[in-house]
């Protein structure tokens, strides 16, 4: 029972900045639908030309592939690596845990722009010696993305393993599972939400990244956001709003899903 | 399986991303601070620079303003908003998540965008302005300092909520209620209890979202238009517009050696789990 419920002050102040917080988003839909070339409200006539735009136009198409086999590959990378680490340090309580935390934490403090040039750098060096993994290639980004992401997973996973009651874990051990057995069948049995929502969230994240992909791509690998910052930086692409329109429209639905796990989750435990 | 020391079965699990991360993160960021050590010519030189050039100064100086400007809108805007998600009614408090995560999950650019379609001259909000007959040419919202601050407020405003409506919901309900008991009015409550109690919350709310607005390039590279350069962007401009690695290098290293020296000092205030969500 709460004793006092926002006052009047507070929701006028909180819906504006609801509205503050909307507005952009339901900005992008009226000029999605302009008629003109370029960026503007649409006056009386509506057209569907810049969605029509998106698919006549094969570079969305083959960025939004791109995007998808880059995401996915990252996303998988991250979250195998992060639920290791996760297990490493839940099961066996390291002396200096807070610290290789902080550590595998590092590309999400440092300032997106270092990272950037970090990665950049190594993407270079690696050029110099293959082919495949390196600058402006698609296992590059994916590879750079990877770093960027992984500790968004590893923060997850270990707030879900902080959900676990030890002693399940204790008594496994007591009947002498190996280690293999308490990991995969005590352990990620009841951090698989977790693993699950990480993985997600690693790969929207990548999926969106734009500071290190701008960095590390010129011409080869054009992801989605890549494509959408050309259209962006000097003549306005109103394309970029159709883009964007169905972009919210993706995210809701993601949104939606994962509410919907985390509610029959919840509905679950009790 | 053969039998395994504790600490090798301890190594198999946390090495991956210790070494994942050694290798693809910390050994080319010494590769950065070498290239500030070592171009274009070997020596201090870009350092000195960095604090005598007037340039560099003036767009350090604009930084620490704008991100000044946009922690102190953040935290305020993020109160408001926490405030009604944590206490507000059943209702109250889904309309409030909803606005909170929704943009929380939808990508910078999409967001900087959407600022242009709002801000620009033939944006949603000069549109309006004009068909209403209350101004003959449109206002000058964004490509400057103004648009850079909207955009990085509204970017950054659910990372302020986060750590704040975490203090918000642990503040014990009876102290509240104490303080009615004893005739308190709610404006007195609020502002000499309930706010005090949530310090906490909003130092590392502040610390998160300054940080993050240090390091900020794409939205003030799309809503500053060039006008309104930060740091960050500089670094971006010095790499690919006027090849001078060194100099962008060496600010890096700068903000990294600054982030590291303000996080270390602040750093009971950080929590790892608030960055998420």
């Amino acid at each position: 029972m709460q004793s006092s419920r926002p006052g009047p002050v507070i929701l006028i102040v909180a819906t504006a900045v609801a509205l503050f917080l909307l507005m952009p988003l339901i900005a992008v839909v009226p000029v999605s639908f302009t008629p003109a070339r370029f960026l503007s409200m649409p006056s009386g006539n509506l057209s569907l030309r810049h969605y029509q735009a998106l698919i006549d136009n094969p570079a969305w198409a083959q960025s939004i592939l791109l995007s998808l086999r880059i995401g996915i590959l990252s996303s998988a990378t991250a979250t195998a690596l992060a639920t290791l680490f996760g297990l490493g340090i839940w099961m066996f309580q390291p002396r200096f845990s807070a610290l290789l935390i902080g550590f595998v934490l590092l590309p999400l403090v440092v300032p997106p722009v270092v990272s950037a040039m970090t990665l950049y750098f190594l993407m270079t060096t690696l050029s110099a010696f293959n082919n495949w993994i390196g600058y402006d290639t698609w296992l590059g980004v994916a590879l750079a993305h990877a770093v960027m992401i992984t500790p968004f997973a590893v923060v997850l996973i270990l707030v879900a393993l902080y959900q676990v009651d030890r002693r399940i874990d204790l008594a496994a051990r007591g009947l002498g599972a190996s280690l293999a057995t308490r990991a995969f069948k005590v352990i990620i049995p009841n951090i698989k939400f977790g693993i699950a929502t990480a993985a997600l969230l690693s790969f929207v994240l990548s999926w969106e990244e734009i500071g290190v992909t701008l960095f590390i791509t010129s011409v080869n690998a054009i992801t989605l956001p890549r494509l959408m910052w050309m259209g962006l930086r000097d003549n306005i692409d109103p394309a970029i709003a159709a883009i964007s329109v169905l972009l919210i429209l993706v995210t809701a639905i993601i949104l939606g899903i994962r509410i919907f796990f985390e509610r029959r989750a919840a509905a679950k435990s009790q | 399986m053969p039998a395994k020391s504790a600490t090798s079965r301890k190594i198999m699990l946390l090495a991956p991303l210790l070494l994942f991360l050694g290798l693809a993160y910390v050994v080319p960021f010494l590769g950065v601070v070498r290239w500030s050590f070592t171009l274009p010519e070997p020596g201090l030189g870009q350092y000195r620079a960095l604090f005598t050039d007037p340039l560099v100064q003036s767009v350090f100086f604009r930084t620490l303003r704008i991100c000044l400007i946009v922690t102190a809108a953040s935290l305020t805007m993020a109160y408001a908003i926490a405030y009604v998600w944590v206490r507000g009614s059943s209702l109250q408090r889904t309309l409030a998540e909803f606005c909170i995560l929704v943009p929380f999950w939808i990508s910078v650019l999409t967001r900087a965008f959407g600022w242009l379609a709002m801000l620009s001259n033939r944006g949603l909000i000069n549109t309006w302005l004009q068909s209403a007959g209350i101004i003959a040419e449109p206002l000058a919202l964004a490509r400057n300092e103004f648009g850079v601050i909207i955009g990085m407020t509204h970017f950054l405003i659910p990372f302020a909520v986060f750590p704040i409506a975490s203090a918000m919901r642990s503040i014990d309900e009876r102290v509240l209620l104490a303080a009615r008991g004893m005739g308190a009015s709610r404006t007195r409550i609020f502002w000499t209890i309930f706010v005090p109690l949530t310090y906490g919350g909003l130092i590392g709310a502040a610390l998160i979202v300054f940080v993050f607005a240090l390091g900020f390039f794409v939205t003030p590279a799309i809503l500053g238009g060039g006008r309104s350069v930060m740091v960050a962007e500089l670094v971006y401009l010095r790499i690919f517009q006027s090849p001078d690695w060194g100099l962008g290098a060496a600010i890096s290293v700068v903000l990294v050696l600054f982030i590291g020296i303000l996080l270390a000092l602040m750093r009971r205030f950080i929590k790892p789990a608030h960055l998420v969500g």
